[in-house]
Formats: C-alpha cells, structure tokens, sequence
C-alpha cells in the first residue's frame, strides 16, 4: 500500500495555497473496513490527504530543507461523508510559516457541497540528530506524480521548477535514483 | 485600541480555538499546561493566533523563555539558579514569579503561566484603553 492521500495537485502557488483532488473508489480496500456494508472515506485519511497537499506546500516553501512533520489538528470538522464514486477537492492556505513550524487551514468539497474543515500544524524538526525524514528523490517523485510542476506557479509567478536540491537526486533522465531503501 | 476585557476575550478565543476547551474553563486564575492542558506545540498554535488577532509580533521565546532552562549557565541539577531567576524577571515582567522562586524546579516552569499572565503580555505589546 503506498500512502499517497491525493492523486493530483490542480494548483499550487508557492508560499501561498494548493488545491488537490482525491477520487474515491470501491477498489480501495480500507473502504470496507470502516463502517460494515456502508463504504465511506475514513476522516482521519481526508485529513492525511490534506496534510499531504498542504504539507507539501510548506516543504516547498522552504525548498525541502526543513523537516516538516505533522503536529497538531486544532479543527477538524466534517459535515457530510464521502463515498465511493465522489471526487473531493482539497484546498490549502498557509496561515503561517515560523522557524519552529507552519500552520495550514484547509477544505473538502464534494462539487459545491463543503465536506470538511480542518486546520493542520506542522512542526520543523531542528534536532540536528535527527537525519533526514525523506530522501530529495521521494519528494521529487512525489511532486511529479501528482503533477505539482504542471500546474503549480513560483512565488515570481513563474512555472514551479524543482529546486537545486532535488535536482541533484535526479540521475538527469527523468528517473530518480533509488536507495536501498527502496 | 482595546480594553482590557477585549483583551481577555480574544484570548480566550484564541486559546478555545488552541486547545479544544470550553469558554468558562478559560479564567483569569487558569494556568495554560495544567488546567488548559497546552503542550509545547500549543505554544506555536497559540503565539500565532495571538499575532493575528491583534496584529503583534511575538518573536520566538518572548512569551514562553524556553531557551533559559535549556541553558546550563542557568540550571543547575534541574532547578533554576539565582543568575536564572533574575533573567526570568528581566524576560518575563508580566508573569508573577513568587511561587516558583520558592522551588524553582525547571519541570514545575511549564506550569507557571496563567490566563492572566498573557493578559498582560499582550497588554505590554499593545495600547489599551480606559
């Protein structure tokens, strides 16, 4: 299973916000185990994959250098559920971005229908003991899988480019280098 | 320019907002760890929200001087030195110290701050009225 809690950015503007779908299916396995014979998104994986779009966007706004880890849900409401064969639209805004962390508000729709609410903060790990959470190669795959340089804009309002960073974990043919991690 | 009572009642917002509490359990007398239950990154949480609600800039360890009972020229076998406490008072004007310099155990800081104690750190950084 891999943890991917979006399937594609439709914005991302630097510094600023991101909005993410997320397409529910029958074929997702931990659909049926949530509420017997009534299939329905979890609310703690609508709120992972708002983490994950707004979460990437902090982690960009600071090139990928910091270590961003999620610390704390001060809200999260939800006012409807979510099945199989809905799409939600994930929306983030940066509230703040401090040394010690970030915080992000976010939104799900179903179409027009708000589904839920949610403000999320995000710690930066400084413990210098602490070795990186992610090799550059998972957040490159990451932000090119869910197509985050096809549509996202730099904070110039230019096309959102990788940074150098991550570049660098790139083998220069579009593939990432593995690790043995892997 | 707010009042001190609007004072309170944007701290209260913020610290309902913060931590999940109820409005009545927000008092003057109530201290943010052990009756409001804030942990170290309800801080964060906190210190933002104050930021925004009246426009101040709160920069890191002004509210909450961490920073002195992580330093050993300050701690000494877990209890804050003399050299310590006066940096306290000199940091932390608006908090009443008295208790704590009676067994200054750095686990027992945490503890310290009330509702109150904000009430007046804000009060510093912005004009009140009446």
């Amino acid at each position: 299973m891999r943890w991917y809690w979006i399937d594609r950015f439709l914005e991302f503007e630097s510094g600023r916000s991101a909005k993410a779908i997320k397409n529910i299916s029958l074929a997702e396995d931990h659909l049926h185990d949530h509420f017997t014979n009534y299939p329905m998104i979890p609310g703690s994986l609508v709120i992972e994959g708002l983490a994950q779009t707004g979460g990437l966007l902090i982690c960009e706004h600071g090139h990928f250098e910091e270590k961003v880890i999620l610390a704390k849900i001060p809200k999260a409401r939800f006012h409807c559920d979510a099945v199989p064969g809905d799409t939600l639209t994930y929306t983030t805004n940066i509230e703040y971005v401090k040394d010690e962390g970030a915080m992000i508000s976010g939104t799900s729709h179903k179409g027009d229908q708000l589904h839920a609410e949610v403000e999320i903060v995000f710690a930066h790990l400084n413990d210098p003991r602490q070795g990186a959470l992610f090799d550059p190669h998972v957040f490159l795959r990451m932000m090119r899988l869910l197509g985050a340089f096809d549509v996202g804009h730099a904070a110039d309002g230019g096309p959102l480019l990788p940074p150098p960073r991550l570049l660098k974990a790139d083998d220069g043919d579009g593939r990432e280098h593995t690790s043995a991690k892997d | 320019m707010p009042t001190k009572d609007e004072i309170f009642e944007k701290i209260q917002v913020a610290l309902v907002d913060a931590l999940g509490v109820e409005d009545d359990e927000v008092t003057p007398e109530a201290t943010l760890v052990g009756d409001l239950g804030a942990e170290s990154i309800d801080f964060l949480d906190i210190v933002f929200r104050l930021e925004k609600s009246f426009d101040i800039k709160i920069p890191r360890g002004e509210l909450f001087p961490e920073d002195i009972l992580t330093d050993s020229q300050y701690v000494h076998d877990g209890r804050v030195t003399e050299q310590g406490l006066a940096e306290l008072r000199k940091r932390m004007p608006f908090a009443n110290l008295d208790e704590f310099v009676q067994n200054p155990v750095v686990q027992d800081f945490g503890n310290l701050l009330t509702v109150a104690d904000m009430c007046r750190f804000v009060e510093s950084k912005v004009e009140v009225s009446g």
